[in-house]
């Protein structure tokens, strides 16, 4: 036994294991969280059916899609329509592999990850755009052509935001952007007098239309195309889109939380007094916090239904049962950090979620001014600002 | 200034400096400060004022190796050498540069174009051919040549309405890359064999080998024809024909005499360098390739009614001529092909001055029908016509003959008697097809008499290659000695 | 032993997604054969310790160049163009072409034998030090003129473009 925990192998396979199995709940319960919250802007309710206020929506969906029949066009090019959303897929997985959870619990860390990382976001947008052209239809072609155009614009401004990151990090391999933020005793996104602020938000601009979320989500602009790329899919290969697309969005988070936002460090992390407060007091209120809410929602249900009340108390139960893990003192350094590093993705994600609620879609010529007119010329701007700054501060 | 960027570094640089930022900031005037159309005028003359500033960079460099008496300065760890071959060329770049700047704002305005971006293209292509003509190292060679290719791939097409204009870009286009392709896989296989890109140590591994050693061998063939394919020598020269006719007439005469003299320049420091020591490999090839290319240029240009296309077989010959002189090797013919370059480059811009002249509103101007009765017509441009004729085909006291002379000078003197004779028999053929339209200047009837696109530039522009092409014939002593710098080692 | 394994796995991919490239009458196939000839050569550059290059190659090439390749494939509408008649029936001389020159490589690198190349002594890493920092630092020094002529290279290449693409005034 000891063998086996010790052997090189043995962390990157559980973790990769973990990750592929738990993701697609993952993503179903983010959708879930997603409709809630734009629900909940619009003073709706949102799904309420299925499980105590939804909860088993994602569940029901879930099985919707695999049992639905696999449709493909007589005029598609059978081959590629197959394989794309497997490019989409794969890629989002892949670079899953390189997010650093915590300082020992991540797949892999090589010394480009981050390049690694926007390598497989190039090779995904591959899959939009045979997906879309496979399916030999006018809508899919339309998103398609959108996106690739979108893609390409937006990851000149990403990757030069992401440059001003490297360059204050000094470093491509995202366990030491980390390190080094520790080191510099500063999240990245305040670091060089606030300038890396410019960079982070040219960052989060560009992150949103990678993700081909509103207000950029012209691929699939529902009004206009029906639904972009994704027209002719239905069913498990619909479903994979589905996950990689949500794929993309955790992993752009987990890039902009591991170069901006400090990674698994905790907020002022040389700050020794705080270490109590924020790593033990913080999650467990999180989470008591939940639970609480859970179990008054409970005692709420039990008017209508007994077994609904019983998995909202069960979701109460296991909520306050994750925070009081925190005061267990073995599992608490990666504990902690873990749950730091998940915060700041699900941050992340609700800001996204909340862009989503707030702003409407841009017109396409609209879009392609952004990013080539403003964002990639401030870009670089930025770029040259934190080089100059950052040089005159080593000396 | 660090290790990397020295003060030396820095003195050899500045005319590509001033190049690169002149051409940078035409563009950036074009569209922030002069907007106007009337405005145009001043782009020009930040053209010229940046080939000034260009020309006191080379000036300063000239004056630094005459009085230190070096042979060359090197900079950048042995990346640029400028020596008496480096100055030598760059001063005729920038003669180039200054005449096509001035003979082709009527032009572009004729045909509707931009101007700053053209501006902005001549000197960055120029710096393109500063690399060309200074840089000893295959990394820096390769990309300043690509550098002064994608410019000309754009200037060729740079009449984006016109289809001829498209064509002959992607032509070029196609062509330029498949030879870069070449050149670069010769490249590949020389740094293979001497572990390094700089030229002195590739001529040391060069000549540390057997002669015939194969790699060697594979190495010159394919960088050789990568490099016969830029000056358009046969049988690479397919794509100067329809490229040459097709480009806007100013772009043809840049590329016609910089780009040919560039090409030129890379080609003569790679054989009189690393190759030097395979002489007896490359000698007859280059004499297979010259004679071929004599007499495809001259013999296709008996045909052509379109006096562009003409002057683009003219341009393949003068091609071949230019590699005797390589062929022979020794002092002479070394001489002879600076002298042969610096005449070529002045008499074929002012045939194109003339052809550009022609150029009107409605009248595209290049058949040499177009031409006939220039005399009564406009007795000027006529008179330059013939003179730049006169010359391109040899005939003394134009400048032309003084370049032929040193080539068969220096065939006689290494005993290429053969070679020699069949030069001269083919200057025979070519003063038959340019006597066509020296004919057809002089003695056709005149058509329908519109008057020629002139300006001062255009004026200025015909008198100074007019003047020089007559001038280097009749008063050849400075020219020579300027043509004696590649030649001092 | 796997190094050898995998370097002729990744020739093979390169040069077979290579051969499918040419031979594919469909645009986007060949396209999409490009990238995975591509995807070859990254594996090479990974197999010589060149992370970097690894990246830059899946990043610049198949993210950069195949993508706008298949953009103006899609825009522009091939499908006519595939059913007319092609130009390039020259298989036979092509082929005979490629055969001539690939002997006289052959021929050319076997009689030089194994010392024909006198490799560089590759240059061994700091500690501490990657294959990204050691590029670099020589980008940024010896090579420090040809990456600015580069640039300026690009900086032609983007004005040709826009030029190309401009409305006339």
């Amino acid at each position: 036994m000891q063998a086996i925990i010790e052997h090189p192998w043995f962390l990157p396979l559980t973790v990769g294991i973990v990750i592929i199995a738990l993701f697609p709940l993952v993503a179903a319960y983010i959708v879930l969280a997603e409709r809630k919250l734009l629900a909940d802007f619009q003073v709706r309710l949102g799904p309420m059916r299925v499980g105590p206020h939804g909860l088993l929506q994602p569940i029901a969906d879930a099985l919707k899609l695999l049992l639905k029949e696999d449709v493909i066009p007589a005029a598609a090019d059978r081959g590629l329509f197959w394989f794309a959303p497997v490019i989409s897929t794969w890629t989002a997985l892949t670079a899953f592999a390189l997010l650093p959870f915590t300082e020992q619990l991540h797949v892999v860390d090589v010394n480009v990850g981050l390049l690694v990382i926007v390598a497989m976001s190039a090779v995904g947008v591959l899959g939009i755009i045979i997906g879309g052209w496979a399916a030999n239809s006018h809508y899919p072609l339309l998103g398609a052509l959108r996106s690739s155009a979108q893609l390409v614009s937006y990851e000149v401004a990403l990757g030069l935001a992401l440059i001003c990151g490297v360059m204050s990090a000094g470093s491509l391999s995202m366990v030491e952007i980390v390190q080094a933020q520790l080191e510099r005793r500063v999240w990245l996104a305040f670091d060089n007098y606030g300038l890396m602020f410019i960079a982070f938000i040219i960052f989060l601009i560009s992150a949103i239309a990678e993700t081909n979320r509103l207000p950029f989500d012209l691929p699939e602009a529902e009004s206009e195309l029906v639904a972009g790329f994704m027209t002719e899919y239905s069913g498990l290969r619909w479903g994979l889109y589905f996950l990689a697309e949500y794929a993309s969005i955790i992993v752009i988070g987990g890039v902009g939380v591991t170069l901006f936002w400090g990674g698994w460090l905790r907020p002022f992390p040389n700050v020794s007094w705080l270490e109590v407060p924020l790593n033990v007091v913080f999650p467990l209120a999180f989470f008591l916090l939940a639970a609480l809410i859970s179990f008054r929602l409970s005692r709420r249900l039990l008017r209508f239904s007994r077994w609904r009340a019983l998995l909202m108390a069960a979701t109460g139960a296991a909520l306050a049962g994750v925070g009081l893990l925190f005061l267990l003192p073995v599992a608490h350094p990666t504990l902690s950090a873990l749950f730091w590093f998940l915060f700041k993705v699900g941050l992340f994600i609700y800001f996204v979620i909340w862009i989503r609620g707030t702003f409407p879609r841009f017109r396409y010529d609209q879009l392609m001014d952004i990013g080539w007119k403003y964002l990639v010329p401030l870009a670089m701007a930025a770029v040259l600002a934190n080089a100059l700054v950052g040089m005159l501060r080593a000396t | 200034m660090s290790q990397f960027y020295t003060s030396t570094d820095h003195f050899v640089l500045v005319p590509a400096i001033m190049l690169a930022l002149f051409g940078c900031a035409i563009l950036l005037f074009d569209f922030f400060l002069f907007p106007e159309p009337r405005q145009r005028k001043w782009l020009l003359a930040f053209l010229v004022l940046g080939l000034v500033f260009t020309g006191v960079g080379l000036w300063r460099q000239h004056r630094f190796l005459a009085e230190s008496g070096l042979p060359q300065i090197t900079a950048f760890q042995g990346t640029l050498t400028v020596d008496g071959f480096a100055l030598f060329f760059n001063w005729v770049f920038l003669a180039v540069s200054l005449v096509i700047g001035l003979m082709s704002y009527r032009y572009l305005e004729i045909e509707g174009e931009h101007h700053g971006e053209y501006y902005g293209l001549i000197l960055l292509a120029q710096c393109g051919m500063y690399f060309l003509a200074t840089g000893t190292d295959l990394i820096t060679l390769f990309i300043g040549l690509e550098l002064m290719a994608l410019c000309f791939y754009i200037m060729v097409g740079f009449l984006r309405t016109q289809k001829r204009s498209n064509e002959a870009a992607m032509k070029y286009l196609l062509l330029g890359a498949f030879s870069s392709g070449l050149l670069v896989y010769g490249f590949s296989i020389l740094y293979g064999i001497s572990g390094s890109t700089k030229l002195s140590e590739i001529s040391l591994a060069v000549a540390n080998r057997d002669t015939w050693d194969p790699l060697v061998v594979l190495a010159l063939i394919t960088t050789s024809v990568g490099l016969l394919f830029k000056v358009s020598a046969a049988p690479f020269h397919m794509w100067a024909p329809d490229a040459y006719e097709g480009a806007p007439t100013t772009v043809t005469a840049f590329l016609a005499s910089g780009s040919k003299a560039a090409s030129f320049a890379f080609l003569v420091r790679m054989f009189a360098g690393p190759f030097e020591s395979t002489r007896a490999v490359w000698e007859p090839l280059l004499i297979a390739v010259a004679i071929l290319t004599l007499t495809i240029g001259n013999l296709a240009a008996i045909t052509q009614e379109n006096v562009k296309r003409l002057l683009a077989y003219s341009s393949i010959s003068h091609a071949g001529y230019i590699l005797l002189g390589l062929i022979a090797g020794n002092e002479t013919g070394l001489k002879g092909v600076a002298v042969y370059i610096l005449v070529y480059v002045f008499m074929t811009m002012g045939a194109f001055v003339v052809v550009t002249a022609l150029r009107r509103a409605h009248l595209i101007g290049e058949n040499i029908d177009d031409l006939a009765g220039l005399i009564h017509r406009s007795p000027g441009y006529a008179i330059v016509m013939l003179v730049c004729l006169l010359s391109l085909a040899g005939i003394p006291p134009t400048a032309g003959f003084l370049g032929k002379y040193y080539i068969f000078l220096s065939l006689v003197q290494t005993g290429h008697y053969l070679l020699a004779v069949i030069a001269v028999l083919y200057v025979a053929v070519a003063v038959y097809y340019y006597f066509r339209i020296v004919r057809a200047m002089f003695v056709a009837e005149a058509g329908p008499s519109v008057a020629l696109a002139s300006s001062f530039g255009v004026r200025v522009a015909a008198a100074l290659t007019a003047t020089l092409t007559l001038g280097i014939g009749i008063y050849p002593e400075p020219f020579l000695q300027l043509a004696q710098l590649p030649v001092m080692r | 032993m796997w190094n050898a394994l995998f370097f002729y796995l990744f020739a093979l991919i390169a040069l077979g997604g290579g051969v499918l490239v040419i031979t594919r009458r469909n645009a986007v196939h060949s396209a999409l054969w490009l990238v995975v000839s591509l995807l070859g050569v990254a594996g090479e550059f990974l197999l010589l310790g060149a992370e970097f290059l690894f990246a830059v190659q899946i990043i610049l090439y198949i993210g950069g160049v195949v993508l706008l390749i298949l953009f103006v494939i899609m825009l522009v509408n091939l499908d006519q163009a595939a059913r007319m008649r092609q130009f390039n029936r020259q298989w036979a001389i092509a082929g005979l072409c490629a055969l001539v020159v690939g002997a006289e490589i052959a021929y050319f690198v076997w009689r030089g034998g194994p010392q024909a190349f006198q490799l560089a002594t590759p240059v061994s890493a700091g500690p501490g030090e990657g294959n990204v920092e050691q590029l670099a630092d020589v980008l940024f020094s010896r090579y420090l003129l040809p990456f600015e002529i580069a640039s300026l290279l690009l900086l032609v290449a983007v004005i040709g473009s826009v030029v190309m693409a401009k409305k006339r005034s």
